[in-house]
């Protein structure tokens, strides 16, 4: 279990840092459907290792609220860097890739910490 | 009109037998049985053997003893101080069993009562972790060692003694004839041999007294693992005989002092830490007494170096400040020497491998940086089951018990810490501080999202029960739910029993027995243990939810109950988009539902209080209350929580 567990974190640490760097070069991302986007979130497994809102955990790292930009986020899908494996073309089309990025655009920002009595 | 005489149980059995034989065949009668036959002409040699198993006469006090083996036994588990013995019940060890409830009066040990032979063995696992000394389990030599096994390999990899005694019996000619012969076995700890630490099967009283305490003795020496003794049936049934009487004693224990490293070794792990730039402390089974925890914290508040805790142990407190074990990552990236204690893979904390269709690996440390190894394990090595991970190249690699070590390797590093050294330690210590601030604050806004989501998400989950307990001398006694670590980021660990690390063996089914073995050392002191409890994990052995009952160990149980093998759904998942032919049929094999299982209805059919499922964030802080109040009045509790995965 440890073991499973330590790649997955480094991966966690990975992923974040690559969340704050500079968003590539401008490219319009295609219009996608957030209500589609949902369900093949769930029917591609996405949510395995991110969670369904995508908020990340020991397997996968954060995804939302405020992923990165389609360009970012399309290119780390086809090549990852990490444990994640490849997602091609051939698995998940473009279109597809585009309505999960509108579903995690979609999720609300997180209340404040601050505001929750339990993580006070 | 037969004679009457005295014989032993071997003569007497052997008369029943054929008594019984001849008693169930239709009209047979006294006058026409083997009994009461003439003495058949037999070839020389045989006649007296045919003769003695004919003769079933004999008196009463042939057939009862004051004084079996099994007496002894309980003598000498009495003289190594055992709490609990855990044990499903079996014929192969009916005379020891019955010698520690009548004989022993069913104290020091005292009979746990278990559904399966790996929910015993679970149980004296985690009881170890939390008390410190070992608990013994009974099992048959056969069929329950078999279901042990897996349990059995856990505690070895974990480096935990389990003290098992196996019941069998040897003697062929002296077997029940059925079930008895299937229950037997030739060398009983075999089937476990390549991951125990030793065993013996004794041919007499004193030879059990020696092998006894022999056992527990090279248990407790680091590595500590499991051992097996093996009892034979007519040692513990038959009258100890009188010429063995008189030399029977119990052997003296002493435990073995734990191996401290070499002082040269130390010296110059000392030299390079003090004269690091950027040392980092890793502790994976370090602590195995509450020492442990204390040895770290001096060690590494005389270096104000940084801490990665791999939770093998409760090793650091986690809101000390140089505990630094989320950032594992860039501490050993930029790390100029790194000290592993006890470490379970050395080469996994400083390398990076990629599971792809072409695995690869990469060092992850700077060319030069300096490994510093300090491991019981290095002492003990076998070669079947490959536990043993990858071959680490360290530069100093001490065969040695760590925690024995700390106390040397700090004072030498003390005596090399100049001025100058230590105004750059405390600036360290406060980079540091600082570090370890910003993490926390960071989890507190990572555990925020998707804070009333459904499934509940596990950071939701996880904070709930820190509201419940975290005024109270509590004790995380199992984790297999796998809730991506957030009570090691959102809780307050600072006792050496608030973390017991995990089944070593990564062998599934530990959790749920670990928890009530790990509740009931904790009984005594009266604190609230609470288990995560994965619903793959408690499905292997439910069982061990009435033993909790039964014996009244208080308990509570949150299920993380995401409702498959999650761990497989990703690996299927990985598999079927490395093979490109989609990846919409995870589900298959590796998912819990259809049905949902009720867990609530379970535990409850087991005899314990229960809630769930609960499907709604807002509905789990109350039902964690209710339930911590029955925990409260001694009783053990569960409530259902349908989560998100991780």
């Amino acid at each position: 279990m440890k073991n499973l567990l330590l790649p997955a974190a480094l991966v966690f640490a990975t992923a974040l840092a690559t969340a704050q760097t500079p968003a590539p070069a401008a490219q319009p991302a295609p219009a996608g459907n957030a209500e589609t986007g949902k369900k093949l979130f769930v029917s591609y497994g996405c949510w395995q290792c991110h969670g369904y809102e995508g908020q990340g955990g020991a397997a996968g790292p954060r995804l939302a609220p405020r992923p990165l930009p389609f360009a970012g986020f399309s290119r780390y899908v086809r090549r990852p860097t990490n444990q994640m494996p490849p997602y091609t073309e051939k698995v998940v089309p473009d279109a597809d890739l585009a309505h999960i990025h509108a579903y995690l655009m979609s999720r609300p920002a997180a209340p404040p910490a601050s505001s929750i009595p339990l993580l006070k | 009109m037969a004679s009457t005489r005295s014989v032993d149980r071997r003569d007497f059995l052997k008369g029943a037998a054929v008594t019984g034989a001849a008693a169930l065949v239709p009209g047979t009668s006294a006058a026409e049985s083997p009994q009461a036959a003439p003495p058949a002409q037999s070839p020389p040699g045989s006649a007296p053997v045919a003769a003695r198993e004919a003769d079933p006469v004999v008196d009463v006090e042939a057939l009862t003893t004051d004084r079996p083996g099994g007496d002894f036994m309980v003598d000498v588990l009495k003289s190594l101080n055992f709490d609990y013995i855990a044990s499903n019940p079996g014929s192969s060890f009916r005379g020891i069993h019955e010698s520690i409830i009548n004989y022993g009066n069913n104290q020091s040990p005292e009979f746990i009562t278990c559904c399966h032979e790996e929910s015993s063995v679970a149980m004296a696992h985690a009881y170890f972790k939390v008390e410190g000394k070992p608990m013994a389990v009974l099992c048959h030599g056969t069929v329950g060692l078999q279901h042990a096994s897996m349990a059995i390999y856990n505690a070895y990899c974990d480096r935990v003694p389990v003290y098992i005694l196996a019941g069998n019996s040897l003697d062929a000619t002296m077997r029940r004839p059925g079930v008895e012969w299937a229950h037997s076995v030739q060398d009983a700890a075999s089937m476990v041999r390549d991951f125990i630490k030793w065993d013996d099967t004794p041919r007499s009283l004193p030879h059990f007294a020696e092998s006894a305490v022999r056992a527990y003795k090279i248990a407790m020496t680091p590595p500590m693992m499991p051992v097996v003794v093996v009892i034979d049936g007519e040692l513990q049934e038959d009258p100890i005989p009188s010429e063995v009487a008189a030399r029977l004693r119990v052997p003296k224990l002493t435990t073995a002092t734990p191996p401290q490293g070499d002082s040269g070794a130390v010296a110059e792990a000392a030299r390079l830490l003090v004269n690091a730039q950027n040392p980092v402390i890793v502790a994976d089974r370090l602590a195995r007494t509450p020492a442990g925890m204390t040895r770290l914290i001096e060690l590494a508040e005389a270096l104000q170096a940084p801490v990665i805790d791999q939770h093998g142990r409760m090793n650091f407190p986690s809101s000390h400040p140089l505990n630094q074990s989320e950032s594992s990552g860039p501490l050993i990236a930029n790390a100029d020497v790194v000290l592993g204690l006890e470490l379970t893979d050395f080469w996994g904390t400083v390398s990076a491998f990629r599971d792809s269709l072409h695995r690869s690996s990469r060092s992850r440390i700077k060319p030069g940086t300096r490994l510093i190894s300090i491991t019981a394990t290095d002492l003990f090595s076998k070669s079947n089951f490959q536990d043993f991970q990858r071959y680490p190249e360290v530069d100093v690699a001490m065969a040695a018990d760590a925690e024995a070590t700390l106390p040397a390797l700090t004072e030498a590093v003390r005596r090399l810490v100049t001025d100058d050294r230590r105004r750059a330690f405390q600036e360290r210590r406060a980079r540091f501080e600082q570090a370890h601030a910003r993490e926390r604050d960071a989890a507190r806004t990572e555990a925020a999202v998707a804070w009333d989501a459904s499934p509940i998400s596990t950071a939701r989950m996880v904070a709930e029960i820190w509201g419940q307990i975290r005024n109270e001398d509590w004790s995380l006694v199992s984790e297999s739910g796998n809730s991506s670590g957030w009570a090691f980021r959102l809780w307050d660990f600072k006792k050496p029993y608030q973390h017991l690390g995990d089944s070593g063996g990564a062998g599934v089914g530990y959790g749920a027995p670990a928890a009530v073995g790990g509740a009931l050392a904790n009984k005594k002191y009266g604190r609230l243990s609470v288990n995560i409890q994965g619903d793959g994990d408690l499905l292997y052995a439910p069982g061990v939810l009435w033993t909790a009952a039964h014996h009244r160990i208080p308990l509570l149980t949150v299920m993380h109950n995401n409702r498959a093998y999650h761990q497989e759904i990703m690996h299927i998942q990985r598999m079927a988009n490395r093979h490109q032919r989609g990846i919409t049929r995870w589900n298959i094999g590796t998912t819990i539902d259809n049905p949902n299982v009720d867990f609530a209805k379970v535990a409850q059919g087991l005899g314990v209080y229960a809630e769930g499922p609960i499907v709604s964030a807002r509905d789990l802080g109350p039902a964690l209350q209710r339930a911590l109040a029955v925990v409260k009045k001694g009783e053990p509790a569960l409530v259902d929580v349908v989560t998100q995965p991780r």
